[in-house]
């Protein structure tokens, strides 16, 4: 089966530096693949240049086998290229149904020309998806801010499955909650994969990521230096990978 | 029962957190009608709104553009340079409405710059409004050679004049009022000025365009100042180049006492006409009892203080919900 998403020879400079350097992976439907690395490594970058919020300097990303144009947020979301960040996910001052219809609000006519919001229609629909991935949420009206670091993971994930998300792309989802709340999330997770969802996870918790991935890509000052499969590897070699103590092929 | 009387004690608190201002103009209210026969009489009334109408009216703007992150410090300049223009332009065609339309243009076209120069260049917008404060205000002193445009009597009717008893420049203000509330509350633009405000990468990252919204609040908010310009030369009876100073001041000053929070996300337009009624009829009471003009700006200062720490407060407290 050939690959969902795609990046060839992708390449982003900041100024002298090259923070992507000809990077290629893929990714297919219903698989999760990791992407590892220290801090600073390009995992960040990378991921932004498929999600429209850099645009890359050089190489290319494939979308279901053609070349994807992505320049901005709205063209990837537009293909259904879903990303949900670490701490950027989500307006914390506006409440839970606002955050799911974020950039893309259902309006009706007010007498025939004024588009207004429509909240009843996104109260109602957002119920309708977090009961769907079972997610509890106490109040849709209530702002973010109040709910945990699970919940609202929970309803930034919830966001992407609404907006029929194909590709989901997952940077540090469990990174600042509790034990009981990362196993939610990584339930979710498996339980998108079965949609058929191609999901990109950056992580740095070795233990989520040899709980979901099937393949583990590591990156290393802005190359890949790794694709495994995760069956066939273990937490040491990727560490030694990741720190640079031994190149695989 | 205990816990019943906790969670109402803790409603109660959060209540005052989040509209502690109404508190304030409730209390504002019974001291004044105590201290002064007058106060409370429809005359007086009157006078207060009609006397903070036109502060109001930049305030609602202001309120927009510190929702959602930024700062305008060049409207008092652009009051003075679009109602200077405004007044001319009816001066030149001797109508009313032409000078009305050229205000609110000049207004927006500042308010146009400024959002263009902040999001082209990546400036804070504090410094590029700033430096629009001085140049406005140059420009409006270079247009007129530092005179008054006088003779504008025909003009006076936005300033001055009365529909069913009350005063235009009143009307103007409720009328807006209704607007910029339908606006922020019920429409993508309200929804995207607290969105950029809470969290710029999240909005950013939703697909919203930033920079558009940004240039579209700032334009939006010119076309007020340029309105209050308007009315401003119109209710002093000449364009005035000197005029507004420190309106941006009093402005801001409307916006934080009715619960707007400067580091954005947070605020109301509603809040921002209670803080406007607040400022008015503190104003108002001193002047009634006689406080001496320098008291009087020493306490402005005071409640100034008082409205950024219940700011701080109202967010620890909601921080502390979680």
């Amino acid at each position: 089966m050939s690959y969902l998403i795609e990046t060839k020879n992708i390449t982003k400079r900041f100024g002298g530096l090259v923070a992507v350097d000809k990077m290629s992976f893929g990714v297919k439907e219903g698989e999760v693949v990791a992407v590892l690395g220290d801090n600073g490594a390009g995992k960040s970058t990378l991921i932004k240049m498929i999600s429209g919020v850099y645009t890359a300097d050089g190489g290319s990303v494939f979308y279901n086998g053609s070349e994807a144009i992505i320049h901005t947020p709205m063209d990837a979301l537009a293909m259904g290229i879903e990303t949900i960040y670490q701490d950027l996910a989500l307006a914390e001052n506006l409440n839970v149904y606002s955050n799911i219809f974020l950039g893309r609000e259902k309006t009706k006519k007010k007498f025939g020309i004024f588009p207004v919001l429509d909240h009843e229609f996104m109260y109602d629909e957002s119920t309708k998806i977090l009961n769907k991935l079972d997610v509890k949420i106490p109040s849709l009206k209530n702002n973010v801010r109040t709910l945990s670091g699970g919940q609202r993971q929970a309803v930034a994930i919830s966001r992407s499955i609404y907006w029929n998300a194909k590709v989901l792309i997952m940077d540090e989802p469990t990174a600042a909650l509790g034990v009981a709340q990362q196993k939610q999330v990584l339930d979710l997770v498996n339980s998108l994969k079965d949609h058929g969802i191609a999901i990109i996870l950056i992580s740095h918790q070795m233990r989520d990521v040899f709980a979901v991935a099937d393949r583990i890509i590591v990156m290393r000052r802005g190359m890949k230096v790794g694709d495994l499969i995760k069956k066939e590897t273990s937490t040491e070699e990727v560490v030694n990978l990741i720190v640079g103590s031994e190149m695989v092929s | 029962m205990s816990d019943i009387n906790k969670k109402i004690g803790f409603s109660l608190k959060m209540a005052f957190a989040n509209y502690g201002y109404l508190f304030i103009l409730g209390f504002l209210i019974i001291i004044s009608t105590i201290l002064s026969p007058v106060f409370l009489t429809s005359g007086n009334i009157m006078n207060i709104l009609r006397q903070m109408s036109i502060t109001v009216i930049i305030a609602y703007g202001v309120t927009m553009i510190i929702i959602s992150g930024m700062i305008d410090l060049s409207s008092g300049s652009v009051v003075a340079l679009s109602g200077v223009i405004g007044t001319s332009a009816f001066v030149m065609t001797g109508s009313p409405w032409v000078g009305l339309i050229v205000g609110i243009l000049v207004g927006a076209g500042t308010g146009l710059f400024n959002g263009t120069v902040i999001t082209v260049f990546n400036l804070p917008p504090f410094i590029v409004t700033l430096a629009m404060m001085t140049v406005a205000r140059g420009l409006a002193l270079l247009y007129t050679g530092g005179y008054p445009i006088i003779d504008i009597d025909a003009f006076t009717t936005f300033g001055k004049g009365f529909f069913l008893g009350i005063p235009i420049p009143v009307i103007i203000m409720l009328l807006v009022f209704v607007g910029v509330v339908i606006l922020t509350k019920r429409t993508r633009f309200g929804r995207y000025i607290f969105a950029i405000g809470g969290n710029e990468e999240a909005a950013i990252a939703s697909g919203i365009n930033v920079k558009r919204m940004k240039i579209m609040v700032f334009t939006l908010n010119g076309a007020l100042v340029g309105l209050a310009g308007v009315i401003l030369m119109s209710r002093i009876n000449s364009g005035q180049p000197a005029a507004g100073l420190m309106y941006e001041l009093d402005a801001i000053t409307m916006a934080v006492i009715g619960g707007t929070s400067l580091s954005g996300g947070i605020g109301s337009i509603t809040g921002t006409l209670v803080g406007g009624l607040i400022v008015g009829i503190l104003k108002n009471i001193l002047n009634l009892t006689n406080v001496s003009p320098y008291w009087q700006q020493i306490l402005k200062g005071l409640i100034i203080l008082i409205a950024v720490i219940m700011d701080v407060y109202t967010k620890s407290m909601q921080s502390s919900k979680k």
